[in-house]
């Protein structure tokens, strides 16, 4: 005990292994389904298609079903004699199971449901009529969208990108379920959470974990309550 | 320019079958709400989509239900001042007057930046955010960012109507440098007598979503179907002195002259006078001891009762014609016949311009 009685909370390289890990899987999941999650959103806004009852059924699926049902289909359709998992191998040499990316996939879909919620909803409080003003000046609907639609929007794309976001850093049931929990590739800090609790003499390291994952948690909503309120003060008409 | 219009719309109980044309100038819409007027210049702006219908703007087709034609809005360019001005919160006074700047196309003569914001007089509005903006001032950045857009036509529903009578009084004066600066033709969509009687050249009159007569604003607004508290005689004449003191100016018809309320005139100005034809008197001999200014004698050349105990009275004088609105007991006991010589007392003159 010589460098003080503080030792116990420095974090040993697999435990930053699975902070960097559930970082990195955490943002790629966010990113990668932002822009599904903003055409989904629109489609569930604006859209007048048959089958948006069952679109919207879909999308909030994962926030009904249990994590573990979750990740037992996303196994069985991404999995590598999945339906789908097979042809991403076969075709594109992606492989998801028992990876990160896969990880990263399972935090996606479980944090979708959130994100598309939040977007829609800041997508039908937006004004109409200012998109038809922008029409009549010149502006085409891709424009329309870019330049008005977008900005006005911003604070729910930011709002559910960071709800994406912690949902993914707390995914637990799904991506157990579908990639399992190997250290260095697929064990998230939730996962080594779990695996610290479950050996002998393994809480010192799960209390560490613990705090990291609250200080990360009170990050993210500090950096969304800034960002909401700087982009929320350009945005609203005063 | 020429415009054609014609179009039919079917939306609930309310149908619209309307067409007009126009050779430039300001062309009024003109009737009571519900009358199909902005339901007629959504469908120019491309906005809505009538069923049948026909758009040919100097030649161009850009609406023919028959021929499957239909320009989309962004296409068009015509720019669309709205009732409520509807400015892009996220934008600054500045990115808003030049967001239409970015879609026009290259070889269009874009009006000058500065000349637009020199007469909207909006230059110390620039880099504020439209939030912070008083209804009048949004309603002259609305106009200035529809101008600089480069549009070919303007077409601008109820720009006035959302404001209280004194940011009214306070836009005004822009629409008529407007008229007068601008090459650009308008469609200007009002109910208001005041508005269409100061700005038009052609009045398209709409009710239950027909159009019911076409012309200029004084055989319009004369028409008992206009607005009956309103309608009146609008006369045309050049101002001839300024009193600045009573802050009254004499403004010369063909034959009388009548004084106005207003010291912000120049001698020589041309200007329109509206008449409304509830505040004209008739009487057969000068009366005298009356706080009225404006007294006009001429003769009865019309006499048109309206079956339910009045009657309009037209009263000529040289060129011009005065409308009274009088009792029929009136013009019996006064025995008004055509060619009889009256006095017309004016209560109140309202200037156009």
């Amino acid at each position: 005990m010589r460098s003080g009685s503080l030792d116990w909370l420095t974090l040993s390289d697999d435990e930053w292994v699975a902070i960097r890990l559930s970082l990195w899987v955490s943002g790629v999941a966010m990113v990668v389904s932002l822009p599904f999650g903003i055409i989904v959103a629109y489609l569930l806004a604006r859209g007048k298609f048959w089958g948006k009852s069952i679109l919207n059924g879909v999308v909030h699926l994962p926030l009904i079903l249990p994590p573990v049902v979750t990740g037992f289909i996303l196994l069985i359709l991404f999995g590598r004699r999945g339906v789908i998992g097979a042809f991403l191998n076969e075709y594109l040499g992606i492989v998801l199971s028992f990876r990160w990316t896969g990880a990263a996939l399972a935090c996606g879909v479980m944090g979708f449901p959130l994100m598309v919620r939040s977007i829609r909803l800041s997508i039908e409080s937006v004004d109409r009529k200012l998109e038809e003003a922008a029409g009549t000046l010149g502006a085409s609907p891709a424009w329309v969208f870019m330049t008005v639609t977008l900005p006005l929007i911003l604070p729910g794309v930011i709002a559910g990108m960071i709800l994406a976001f912690a949902k993914a850093m707390g995914e637990f049931g799904a991506t157990i379920t579908f990639v399992s929990n190997i250290p260095g590739e697929t064990q998230t800090l939730s996962a080594a959470i779990y695996t610290f609790t479950q050996v002998p003499g393994g809480d010192l390291g799960a209390m560490r974990l613990t705090i990291v994952a609250i200080v990360i948690s009170f990050a993210a909503l500090l950096a969304s309550e800034l960002l909401a309120h700087a982009v929320g003060k350009r945005v609203s008409p005063e | 320019m020429t415009l054609l219009v014609e179009a039919r719309q079917k939306l609930g109980a309310f149908s619209l079958d309307a067409g007009f044309s126009s050779e430039g100038g300001v062309t009024a819409l003109f009737g009571r709400s519900g009358s199909g007027k902005t339901s007629m210049v959504r469908i120019i702006a491309g906005l809505a989509k009538p069923d049948h219908g026909r758009l040919v703007i100097d030649g161009e087709v850009l609406v023919d239900m028959e021929m499957r034609i239909f320009v989309p809005k962004h296409r068009r360019r015509f720019g669309y001042v709205f009732q409520e001005g509807r400015l892009f919160p996220h934008l600054s006074v500045r990115q808003n007057l030049t967001y239409g700047r970015w879609f026009a196309p290259k070889n269009a003569q874009a009006a000058e930046f500065g000349r637009i914001v020199d007469m909207l007089g909006i230059d110390a509005l620039l880099d504020r955010r439209p939030g912070g903006l008083s209804g009048g001032e949004k309603q002259r950045v609305a106009i200035g960012r529809a101008l600089l857009s480069a549009p070919r036509l303007l077409l601008m529903d109820e720009p006035l109507a959302a404001l209280d009578e004194a940011r009214k009084a306070e836009i005004l004066p822009y629409l008529q440098r407007l008229r007068d600066e601008t090459a650009t033709p308008i469609v200007y969509v009002s109910h208001s007598v005041a508005e269409v009687a100061q700005l038009a050249d052609t009045v398209v009159m709409m009710k239950d979503g027909r159009v019911e007569a076409t012309g200029t604003p004084s055989e319009i607004l004369s028409l008992p179907s206009a607005d009956r508290r309103e309608s009146g005689a609008v006369l045309s004449g050049t101002v001839h002195m300024v009193d600045p003191a009573h802050g009254l100016s004499t403004v010369r018809l063909s034959a009388a002259s009548i004084i106005v309320p207003s010291a912000r005139l120049v001698a020589g100005q041309n200007v329109r006078l509206h008449i409304p034809e509830r505040d004209v008197m008739v009487a057969t001999i000068r009366p005298e001891g009356l706080s009225a200014l404006n007294i006009i004698d001429g003769f009865v050349s019309a006499v048109e009762p309206d079956g339910e105990g009045m009657a309009r009275i037209h009263i000529r004088s040289g060129d011009d014609i005065v409308l009274s609105r009088v009792t029929t007991l009136s013009v019996e006991r006064l025995a008004l016949v055509i060619d009889k010589p009256v006095f017309a007392v004016i209560k109140t003159v309202a200037l156009e311009r």
